[in-house]
C-alpha cells in the first residue's frame, strides 16, 4: 500500500523517527514551560544547560568511568544545582523587571558557557557510546528501530507525564501554581515561596540536563548542540502556549511528527516547517494552541 | 623649535620609507583569514587556520630575511554568505586588507571570490570545496588551493565504483558545496558504469539524519554517498552505525572527511572509511615536523588539510608579492600562476591558468582501532593520485580564463 507515493511501511518508520525527535522537543520545552509558567523568566540558557548535561555525562565517563545510568541520575542534579546558583545570585534580581531583562541575562550566560566549552573542546564534538543494553536494533517489520531510540521515547514520555501530574494534580503543584498567581498571599500561609521558585528553576534546568544525557549517545557531544536546538524548542513552546505544561508536551511530540513527515515529502523545508507553523499559530491564536490569554 | 624640526624629520623619514616600497599599498602586506571561528567547521579551519597563516609569515621572513611588513588578521563569517561578504568588503575597502585567505563554506567562498574580482584584490581559497571556484565562477583574482569537489569525486568516488559500489544514494547538504560535490561525484559514478538511484537534500546544518538514512536504506543502493562535511558528516556516520546501515550490506562513502572528523568520531565508528585528502600530517618527515610544531601551538590538535593549505597558500602568496614587487591583487595573482610552487606540505606544484593549484591527492583508508598507535594515527595510504590526474583537466574546464 502506498500513501502519496511513499510505501506505508516506510511512512510508519518516518513517523516513529519523528516521535523520537519529538521526545527531545517535549523534554526541553517542558522545562522551558515550567520555568516560564512559574518564574516568568524566558530561559535562553536552556540550550546551554542541555549541552552541559551531555558534557557532564561525557566527562564523567572519560574521567571517572561513570556509566550511562549513573550519569542519567547524577547529571540532572549537578546541572540543576548550577541552575539553583544562577537563580539565587542573578535571576532573583530580575523578577520585578520586564521579561526582556531575564531573556538578555540568560542569553548572555548561554553564549558565555558555550564559548568556554568551545574554547576547551573545539567544535567537532566528542563520541559517547550507546549503553551496552541498548546496543543493536529491533526489526519491527516496517523499520529497523535502534533499541536506544525506543528507550528515549519511553523515558521521555514517562518524565513528561510525571511532571505534568506533579504540577497539575498534586498539592505541591497546587502551591506552585498558587505562588505564581499571588506570591504574597501564598507566603502569608507560611509557605517559603522564594525557595519553591529556586527549586523550580533547578528542576527545569535538571530536565534540560536529562535531555542532554539522553541525547549524548545519538549526537556528537558538542558545545553548540544546544544552540541549534533551542530556537526550535522556543518555537515549540510558543506554539503550545507559553507556560502551558500539557501544551509543551503535546506540541513537542506533535511537531516532531510534522517535521518527520516534512523530511519525507520535502526535505529541504524540514528545518523551517516548525517556524512556518509558529507564524500561522501566532496569527490565528496569539496565546498558542493551549495557552490562555492573560 | 627643536621639536618642530624633529617632527619634520620624522615625517620625511616616513615619506622616504614609503617611497622605498612604493608598490606595497600603505607599506604593509595585510592578510585576512576569514573563516568559521565558532561553528561546525571551526576545528577544520577556524583559529587553526589563523595560526597556520601566522606560521607561514614567520617561516617566510625567517627563511628569506624579507623586509616586507606583513600583518595577519582573522574574522568569523559564521558560514553565512551575507556576513562573509560584509567583512570582505570592509576589509578591502577600509581595513586595507590585500588578500583574503581560507574561507570555508562554498557559498561564502563564491561570494568572496566575486568581491575580490570587483575590487581588484586577491582571494586565495583553501577552505571551500566547490570546483566552481575554478570552473564557471572562476576569475583572475581568485586562486583555489588545497582541494575541490572534482578531486574528491575523482578520488573516493572512482575508487568505490571500481570496487563494485555501482549503485548510489546521496545525502546532500543543501547549499552550493553539497550540490557541487553531488554533481561531480554523480558524473564520476555514471562515467565509470555506476548508477544513482536516489538523493535527498538535507538542510544545513542538520543534527538528526535518521529520517534521511531510512530513505537511503529503503533505496537499496549499495553505496550511500555523504555529500556533506564537518558536523553533518560525523552525525550521519554515527547515526548510520546506529541504524545498522553497514551491517545491512550497504556502505557509506564519506566524500569529504577531514582528520578532525575522524578524531571526533573515534576509530570504532570510522574504521574502514575510504576518503581522499591532499594532506595528512604523517606523510613524510617534512609534514611530520611541521605538523608537530603546529600541534604544539594548537592545543595538541594536528592540522587539517585546510589548515595546511592556508599555510602553503600564504607562503606562495608572499613569494609572489616579493617577486612582483607589489601587492596589487591582479598582478600578484598572475605572478602566483607564473612561479612554480614548492613547500614542505604539498611538495612541488603549479597554479594553473584557471586558478587551480595542482598537487597530488591521496586515497586513504581509516585504520582499525588495533592498527592505530594512538591519537591522530588514523590513516593508511591506499593509493596516490598523481598531480596531473588529481584535478579536473583544463580541457574540461568551463572557466573563461582558459583559452581553448
Amino acid at each position: 500500500m502506498e500513501i502519496f507515493g511513499i510505501p506505508s511501511q516506510a511512512l510508519f518508520g518516518q513517523l516513529l523517527i519523528g516521535l523520537i525527535n519529538g521526545s527531545f522537543y517535549a523534554l526541553l520545552s517542558l522545562g522551558l514551560a515550567v520555568i516560564f509558567g512559574l518564574l516568568n523568566i524566558i530561559n535562553f540558557t536552556h540550550g546551554a544547560q542541555y549541552m552541559l548535561g551531555a558534557f557532564v555525562a561525557y566527562l564523567g565517563l572519560q574521567k571517572l568511568g561513570m556509566n550511562y545510568w549513573v550519569a542519567l541520575a547524577v547529571t540532572p542534579i549537578l546541572v540543576g544545582a548550577t541552575g539553583v546558583l544562577i537563580e539565587r545570585t542573578m535571576l532573583k534580581q530580575l523578577y520585578k523587571l520586564d521579561h526582556l531583562y531575564g531573556l538578555l541575562l540568560t542569553f548572555g550566560l548561554a553564549l558565555i558557557i558555550q564559548g568556554l566549552f568551545r574554547h576547551e573542546f573545539g567544535s567537532s564534538g566528542m563520541p559517547y557510546p550507546v549503553p551496552e543494553v541498548f546496543k543493536g536494533a529491533i526489526n519491527t517489520g516496517f523499520m529497523f528501530l535502534p533499541k536506544y531510540r525506543a528507550w528515549v521515547i519511553v523515558a521521555s514520555l514517562v518524565v513528561c507525564l510525571a511532571t505534568w501530574y506533579v504540577i497539575e494534580r498534586t498539592k505541591l503543584g497546587a502551591y506552585l501554581r498558587a505562588a505564581t498567581e499571588n506570591p504574597s498571599l501564598v507566603q502569608s500561609f507560611g509557605i517559603n515561596v522564594p525557595r519553591m521558585i529556586t527549586l523550580t528553576y533547578g528542576f527545569g534546568v535538571g530536565l534540560a540536563a536529562l535531555a542532554g544525557v539522553m541525547a549524548a549517545p545519538i549526537y556528537q557531544v558538542n558545545p553548540t548542540m544546544g544552540a541549534d536546538l533551542i530556537i526550535v524548542v522556543f518555537a515549540v513552546v510558543v506554539i503550545g502556549g507559553m507556560g502551558s505544561i500539557m501544551g509543551a508536551i503535546v506540541t513537542g511530540f506533535g511537531l516532531g511528527l510534522v517535521e518527520g513527515l516534512t523530511k519525507v515529502f520535502y526535505p529541504e523545508a524540514s528545518s523551517t516547517v516548525i517556524f512556518v507553523i509558529m507564524a500561522i499559530v501566532l496569527l490565528i491564536k496569539p496565546a498558542g494552541l493551549f495557552g490562555t490569554q492573560k | 623649535m627643536k621639536r618642530k624640526l624633529l617632527t619634520i624629520a620624522a615625517a620625511a623619514a616616513c615619506a622616504f620609507g614609503g617611497a622605498a616600497q612604493a608598490q606595497i599599498s600603505d607599506g604593509t602586506v595585510k592578510i585576512g583569514v576569514l573563516n568559521d571561528m565558532s561553528g561546525l567547521y571551526s576545528d577544520i579551519t577556524g583559529p587553526g587556520s589563523l595560526l597556520a597563516a601566522r606560521m607561514a609569515v614567520e617561516d617566510y621572513v625567517k627563511a628569506t630575511g624579507s623586509k616586507l611588513k606583513i600583518e595577519v588578521i582573522g574574522a568569523d563569517h559564521q558560514n553565512k554568505p551575507d556576513v562573509g561578504s560584509n567583512i570582505a568588503r570592509q576589509w578591502f575597502d577600509t581595513d586595507k586588507v590585500d588578500m583574503i585567505a581560507d574561507v570555508p563554506t562554498s557559498s561564502v567562498g563564491l561570494a568572496v571570490a566575486a568581491i575580490a574580482r570587483e575590487k581588484g584584490k586577491l582571494h586565495v581559497n583553501a577552505g571551500s570545496a566547490t570546483s566552481d571556484l575554478t570552473g564557471k565562477a572562476c576569475n583572475a583574482n581568485t586562486i583555489h588551493w588545497a582541494y575541490d569537489t572534482y578531486m574528491l569525486a575523482n578520488g573516493t568516488g572512482k575508487a568505490i565504483v571500481k570496487n563494485g559500489g555501482n549503485t548510489w544514494f546521496f545525502l546532500t547538504a543543501d547549499y552550493a558545496f553539497g550540490h557541487a560535490l553531488e554533481r561531480d561525484t554523480e558524473a564520476v559514478v555514471t562515467k565509470n558504469g555506476g548508477r544513482v538511484v536516489g538523493k535527498v537534500r538535507t538542510p544545513f546544518p542538520t543534527q538528526d539524519f535518521s529520517s534521511f538514512l531510512l530513505q537511503a536504506q529503503a533505496s537499496k543502493a549499495k553505496i550511500i554517498g555523504l555529500a556533506n562535511a564537518g558536523g553533518d558528516t560525523t552525525n550521519s556516520i554515527k547515526q548510520a552505525a546506529e541504524f545498522g546501515i553497514v551491517r545491512g550490506g550497504q556502505n557509506l562513502a564519506g566524500l569529504l572527511v577531514f582528520l578532525p572528523d575522524v578524531h571526533s568520531l573515534g576509530l570504532n565508528v570510522a574504521q574502514g572509511l575510504m576518503l581522499t585528502e591532499t594532506f595528512y600530517w604523517d606523510l613524510n618527515d617534512q609534514t611530520r615536523a611541521w605538523s608537530r610544531r603546529f600541534a604544539s601551538a594548537n592545543n595538541g590538535k594536528m592540522p587539517s588539510m585546510v589548515q595546511a593549505g592556508v599555510y602553503s597558500s600564504v607562503l606562495h602568496y608572499l613569494k609572489a608579492v616579493e617577486a612582483a614587487k607589489t601587492d596589487d591583487g591582479t598582478k600578484v595573482a598572475a605572478k602566483m600562476k607564473e612561479l612554480p610552487t614548492d613547500d614542505p606540505l604539498f611538495g612541488k606544484g603549479i597554479v594553473r591558468a584557471d586558478g587551480r593549484k595542482i598537487h597530488p591527492a591521496y586515497l586513504f583508508e581509516v585504520k582499525k582501532p588495533s592498527e592505530s598507535k594512538g591519537p591522530y594515527d588514523y590513516y593508511k595510504l591506499a593509493a596516490t593520485i598523481p598531480a596531473n590526474e588529481a584535478f579536473r583537466p583544463l580541457s574540461e574546464s568551463e572557466c573563461p580564463l582558459v583559452k581553448k
